[in-house]
């Protein structure tokens, strides 16, 4: 069983389970557009088409973007079994108080692009770091204190994005936002051929924080202690690992991935935080990651097929098809892929030691298993 | 996710510690004393509004959901199914609770949301039971599909009907009854007007014995007959688990599977059974807030309370009474902070914060004895500088209760040994 | 739920065996775990089944107590062929079983652990009062004494392992199956097990023990059914027999003998704990006070009933558990304040009792189970980064020297034996120049092949001028492989034992308290 074989059967393995959670949610919504009266080819016709547009394309990429950010700073605390529920709240305070700080200061463009991505990662970082440090101190559970901090910090949004605090009006509507960004701070787009529309310059950005999280994994020191708490938390410790600093540090990292969620929408397009910033994103990342199975690649894949789904439920209203279906598809698939995944798991355990057994006994006949 | 929990809460990291117990005499002696704390600070800060009976009576319909949801967390915790999916399934509750609840009444929108909720339990227990999958991981899956399946829901039954839309369901039929205990809380017992001697009590302002009338009212004026229901539903619960065969067994499960099933017990079958009642208890929890506590779905209407449940649940360290304390608690703060009546709690965590320094000095914690008597100044000050506390901080209440509790209960909590924990047939031993 | 009566034995050829297997052959995933197995196990018998760890036997007795079905092959009981799909058929024709790892909930009551899937109800409710009355009836009828209302986390090894033969008799068990029963009591615990066994044989009870302890399987059976390699080889009288015989039909050879050459210990000190106190979470020290120094060349045992603090010393040896007062000095150094990791790198090495818990990374694959506790250090790891081909080469090189069984480096740790993984365990803390070398248990549950080559690591270590501090529940091994034995009580060195003059039995009478060593 040479190390290739074993890796290329493991990425075979993994599609493969993809493919049957995205048929199972593709059952499931044909019998949901049945029961809804609709002609469901019609319907997967008419999506795929619009979702092949480049105005979509670029839409898409650029909800991606925030996806993928959120899902990796998700699957960085599943690396290590610890829960970070609370990407939502993290990348919403930060966002906002970085976007308040950006518009306060004068700075040159890059510098002051760097101050606000700087602020944002230390502001996620902090507030996660809260539910590390009750987790460590006093043993209370990320998962419960996460989603109370999503709370909390929700209710100090609200707090700050008042008039008399950090918000003023936006012209021309009646939302109020923290005051625009200036030029210098703003991070221009890339284009596309076929559409007027920008794709993120922070897509950048996110594709070099997926590298770094793959390379911190799997080539360094530290991605190797901290797997292996996930794994296996005793055996960590007798290893040497300072499990309670892990869980800080790998709290912070995540948080400060998760400052970063909110930053392609602010510094790409709406260069104000205000009452209708984009939230929950944070747990489309739980889902995402799920999706992606904890990989950089899978993620990605995860993001864009999330994002795409979204699009696509623009053009469902004009098929006279409800949009909110898309929600359904999007939870078929989450919970059919982490049970493939689960039964893909089993089968390569059990495929593993079969084998194992069998080239042992191959190699030598007199150990257990063979005939006396 | 390939890996596995060892101790997914609470005591994860505190390997080769036995944490001791709260008995219950301890948390009786500290209700005891939060109560008189509260008194006293209602008299001195004339914030009659802290033991009203109006505070209690909301309290107690904020409180009922929370419970509900906790009590779903212990049926399945105890048998060793980790439910953090009860959230999804409160939101099922509330979405069949008002679609029953609108065409036929509100029984029958209990009914439909006991039946909804119990069939995301019973999706949590395929996920997890039969397929094996990370109880956190599904349990977040459930609560993703069930915002989206309630949405469609919504927009396929409710759009069209008078008062109902996307995110909304037109009113449930007709008000769930209640009942009044006549001579102590009022009420008419025939044609004859009740006296209300609680309330005249309660008016007279005395400390601890007005603040006692004021509770005592709350639980004894127009309680619903669902509010009843649920109260009941803690002693049952206690009896079913702790006193019968089928509750020790369920409890093996969630303490040792393995020696469950080398006696024969069917594992797999008991931790479904507890995962379905705990869908059905969250889904009734659901169909409590679009009986009682309001009259009908509202997207958003759960608001995260099948999680404060669940903080609940470990607040009462796995255990019905601890659970309905813990829910008491966690209702009383949504209460105030629901009246604007949060700025009195401001004085009472300050003096909860001087308590626990002058306990840590008694133990020779300096630091943290310090970092204690700050906070406690800092909120004594914010007490005494302001007038208020900003209606959007104030709705955080619940939330930060929830953390401070968990913060100062949860290393003396004892999990059942084997929560969380993937269990399959014929695998170990 | 009837009370066991006794019941005459049945006398003469005619009456049925209690239990007759015939070809049973069990697979898992392609593996042979069982195959062609025969055994007729008479009434009023103890019965032992021996062979070697990974010769199969639990996976027979599994299949004898329905915990799953055989592939192959028929069991009859008391005459009837029956079919056994889960535990609950198997109790109901009378078959208990006292697993090796006990199966109790440690938060539930002894009686609540003894009752459960039997209980006595009334309308559903638990009848507690007549629970209670059956378990004093039977604990007194065969002086197995327990007390029902205590939680069993508070329980002795000793009181655990009686709980669970008592659950058994609770159900009105005729066919009694022991899972290695001995392996975790003293000797003075064995002899109070064998006598309840005669007790039991005596009403009529077929006893089925199982066991790689030949001694004991001589002493107490009335017939031995050898099983290698998955299947029966012979079905001995142990009057016909020797413990050579058996080791003979066992492993085709003779056991490995736990001894040591001649001495290397040297005079200079390697590991010293001082005053050493470690306290739980309800504040009672199990390590309390506690002195030893280990010289360079010398192996210190320490004997000792599980849970007398034997786990926490190792653990504070280690840095892995905060100690409330005393030091810890390596090589002259205090080592105190130092972290796991820190005393690792200074040439610490460590064997854990739980290699699963402790020792493994049991879903990765081999070479990064090779980093893992030196995943600070060449060849795994070079300046924060993983040395992939480094870590490679020398996890090939264990296997090579060591000895593993494996197809390759990649497999994952969970799909080796157990004795290969231990090898693998030993080979890595071996690596790395360590001085102090920390063993807990290290030859339980491998087979004897690795069982001997582990023995001649420890030598080598030794040899090589390790301090080596040995903790094991395995008497014989204890006394041939220390320079020197201690023997822990409640936390404390409460005696010494020069090994070459200790029998097991002083040993196990000073590890109960009772009684002082030679």
């Amino acid at each position: 069983m040479t190390a290739r074989r074993e890796s290329l059967r493991r990425i075979a393995l993994t599609m493969g389970a993809a493919g049957i959670a995205l048929v199972v949610s593709l059952l499931v919504s044909t019998v949901v557009l049945l029961l809804s009266d609709a002609d469901p080819v019609e319907v997967f016709t008419e999506v795929v088409e619009y979702g092949q547009k480049p105005a979509q394309l670029v839409n898409m990429l650029n909800k991606g973007t925030g996806y993928y950010l959120s899902a990796i700073a998700v699957a960085i605390g599943f690396r290590m079994a610890l829960f970070n529920i609370g990407v939502d709240g993290q990348y919403r305070l930060a966002a906002m108080l970085a976007a308040a700080l950006g518009a306060a200061v004068s700075l040159p463009a890059p510098l002051h692009v760097l101050m606000i991505v700087v602020v944002a990662m230390a502001v996620g970082a902090l507030w996660a770091g809260i539910a590390a440090l009750l987790k460590v101190t006093r043993g209370v559970s990320e998962v419960i204190s996460t989603i109370m901090l999503n709370a909390i910090a929700g209710s100090i949004v609200a707090y700050l994005l008042h008039p008399d605090r950090l918000a003023v009006s936006v012209a021309g509507s009646n939302n109020i936002g923290t005051e625009p960004l200036p030029a210098s701070a703003r991070v221009p787009g890339l284009r596309l051929a076929g559409t007027e529309s920008r794709v993120f310059g922070m897509v950048i950005v996110a594709m070099l924080v997926g590298v770094g999280y793959w390379v911190l994994l799997n080539r360094t020191r530290f991605g190797f202690d901290l797997r292996a708490t996930g794994q296996s938390p005793t055996a960590a410790i007798a290893s040497g690992v300072d499990v309670r600093r892990m869980v800080v540090t790998t709290m912070l990292l995540s948080g400060a991935v998760a400052g970063l969620v909110g930053l392609p929408q602010l510094l790409g397009a709406s260069y104000t935080y205000g009452l209708d910033f984009p939230a929950g994103i944070g747990f489309t990342g739980i889902a995402i990651a799920l999706l992606g199975r904890n990989h950089p690649v899978g993620i990605a894949l995860g993001a864009l097929l999330w994002a795409f789904l979204e699009e696509a439920s623009q053009i469902l209203d004009l098929l006279e098809v409800s949009p909110e279906i898309v929600r359904i598809i999007q939870g078929t698939v989450v919970l059919s892929v982490v049970v493939v995944y689960e039964l893909v798991r089993r089968y390569t355990i059990s495929q593993q030691q079969r084998s194992v057994g069998e080239q042992l006994a191959a190699e030598e006949p007199a150990v257990e298993g063979a005939r006396a | 996710m390939t890996t596995s929990l060892e101790k997914p809460v609470a005591t994860r990291l505190r390997r080769g510690v036995t944490p001791g117990r709260l008995s219950g005499r301890a948390l009786l002696a500290a209700g005891v004393v939060a109560f008189g704390v509260l008194s006293i600070v209602r008299w001195t800060t004339g914030e009659n509004q802290l033991t009203s009976s109006g505070t209690m009576t909301g309290a107690l319909s904020l409180a009922v959901p929370i419970g509900l949801a906790g009590l779903g967390g212990l049926w399945s915790e105890r048998a060793g199914v980790v439910n953090i999916g009860l959230e999804g399934m409160m939101i099922l509750g509330t979405w069949a609770g008002a679609w029953a609840g609108f065409q036929w009444g509100p029984w029958w929108g209990v009914l439909a949301g006991l039946v909804g909720g119990a069939l995301g339990g019973l999706l949590h227990a395929v996920a997890t039971v039969t397929f094996g999958v990370d109880h956190i991981v599904s349990g977040v899956a459930i609560t993703i599909l069930a915002g989206g399946l309630a949405r469609y829901l919504s927009v396929v039954a409710f759009v069209g009907e008078p008062g109902g839309g996307p995110t909304n369901s037109p009113p449930v039929r007709r008000a769930m009854g209640t009942v009044t205990v006549p001579v102590l809380s009022g009420g008419q017992v025939g044609g004859w007007d009740s006296p209300d001697l609680l309330r005249t009590v309660e008016r007279t302002g005395v400390p601890v014995v007005a603040d006692l009338a004021g509770v005592l009212r709350g639980l004894t004026h127009h309680v619903s007959h669902l509010t009843v229901l649920a109260i009941l539903l803690v002693p049952l619960t206690w009896f079913v688990l702790w006193r019968t065969a089928f509750g020790l067994r369920l409890r093996s499960c969630g303490e040792n599977p393995t020696a469950a099933e080398s006696l024969g017990i069917n594992v797999y079958r008991m931790k479904y059974v507890a995962v379905v009642v705990s869908g059905a208890l969250a889904g009734l929890a659901g169909a409590f807030l679009v009986t009682v506590a309001s009259s009908n779905y509202q997207e958003g209407q759960t608001a995260g309370r099948g999680f404060i449940g669940l903080a609940a649940m470990i607040f009462g360290n796995w255990r019905p009474t601890g659970l309905a304390g813990g829910a008491a608690l966690f209702g009383y703060a949504d209460k105030l902070q629901l009246s604007d009546a949060v700025h009195p709690l401001l004085v009472i965590v300050a003096l909860v914060l001087a308590a626990l320094a002058v306990r840590n000095i008694l133990r020779r914690r300096y630091v943290a004895a310090a970092a204690g008597a700050v906070l406690a100044v800092a909120f004594a000050t914010w007490f005494f500088v302001t007038d208020d506390v900003p209606s959007q901080l104030v709705s955080s209440t619940p939330h930060l209760v929830t953390l401070l509790v968990l913060f100062f209960a949860s290393q003396r909590l004892r999990m059942p040994a084997a929560d969380g924990q993937p269990y399959r047939r014929g695998q170990s031993g | 739920m009837p009370v066991p009566v006794p019941e005459p034995v049945a006398a003469g050829a005619d009456a049925a065996p209690a239990v007759v297997l015939r070809g049973i052959t069990k697979r898992f995933a392609g593996i042979v775990a069982n195959h062609d197995v025969d055994i007729t196990v008479e009434r009023g018998s103890v019965h032992a089944i021996v062979g070697e760890n990974g010769a199969g036997k639990s996976t027979l007795m599994k299949t004898l107590y329905g915990m799953h079905r055989p592939d192959e092959g028929t069991i009859t009981v008391d005459g009837s062929v029956v079919t056994l799909s889960s535990p609950a058929d198997a109790i109901a024709l009378g078959i208990g079983m006292v697993h090796q790892h006990f199966m109790l909930a440690d938060n539930l009551t002894v009686l609540e652990n003894v009752v459960l899937g039997s209980e006595p109800t009334r309308a559903g409710v638990i009848d507690l009062g007549a629970a209670r009355r059956r378990i004093t009836e039977i604990s007194e009828s065969y002086g197995l004494d327990v007390p029902a209302d205590r939680l069993v986390e508070h329980l002795s090894v000793g009181q655990r392992q009686r709980v669970e033969i008592l659950k058994v008799l609770y159900r009105g068990a005729r066919i009694l199956i022991l899972d290695e029963p001995t392996a975790v009591l003293v000797p003075q615990e064995v002899d109070e097990l064998f006598d309840n066994l005669r007790e039991l044989r005596a009403e009529g009870l077929a006893v089925i023990f199982i066991s790689h302890k030949l001694d004991e399987v001589l002493s107490v059976a009335d017939r031995i059914t050898v099983i290698r390699a998955g299947t029966t080889v012979a079905t001995v009288d142990p009057a016909d027999v020797t413990a050579r015989d058996l080791a003979e039909l066992m492993v085709g050879s003779e056991l490995p003998v736990p001894e040591l050459r001649e001495s290397t210990v040297t005079d200079v000190v390697q590991l010293e704990v001082d005053g050493l106190t470690v306290r739980n979470a309800d504040g009672r020290a199990v390590v309390d006070d506690l002195s030893l120094t280990i010289h360079q060349g010398e192996i210190l045992g320490i004997a000792g009933v599980e849970g007398n603090g034997q786990a926490e010393l190792v653990e504070a040896i280690m840095g892995m558990l905060p100690v409330e007062q005393g030091e810890v000095r390596l090589g002259g150094a205090d080592v105190s304040g130092w972290g796991t990791r820190r005393r690792r790198e200074a040439g610490v090495g460590y064997i854990p009792e739980d290699r699963h818990r402790h020792g493994l990374l049991l879903a990765a694959p081999l070479w990064e189970n090779r980093m893992l506790g030196h995943q600070t250090r060449p060849p795994n790891v070079s300046s924060g980064w993983i040395d992939r081909s480094g870590a490679r080469a020398d996890t090939e090189r264990i296997v090579q020297e060591y000895d593993v069984r494996t197809p390759g480096i990649d497999v994952p740790a969970a799909a080796l034996s157990g004795g290969n993984q231990q090898k693998l365990i030993i080979g890595r803390e071996m690596s790395g120049n360590p001085s102090v070398l920390i063993a807990a248990h290290p030859t339980r549950g491998v087979d004897v092949g690795a069982q001997g080559a582990i023995w001649e690591q420890l030598r080598a270590a030794r040899a090589a001028g390790l301090a080596v501090l040995l903790i094991s529940a395995d008497l014989d091994e204890l006394i041939g492989m220390s320079d020197r034995i201690t023997v822990m009580l409640r936390g404390r060195l409460v005696a010494d034992a020069d090994p070459r003059t200790v029998t097991p039995e002083q040993l196990g009478a000073a590890m109960t308290g009772v009684g002082t060593p030679a």
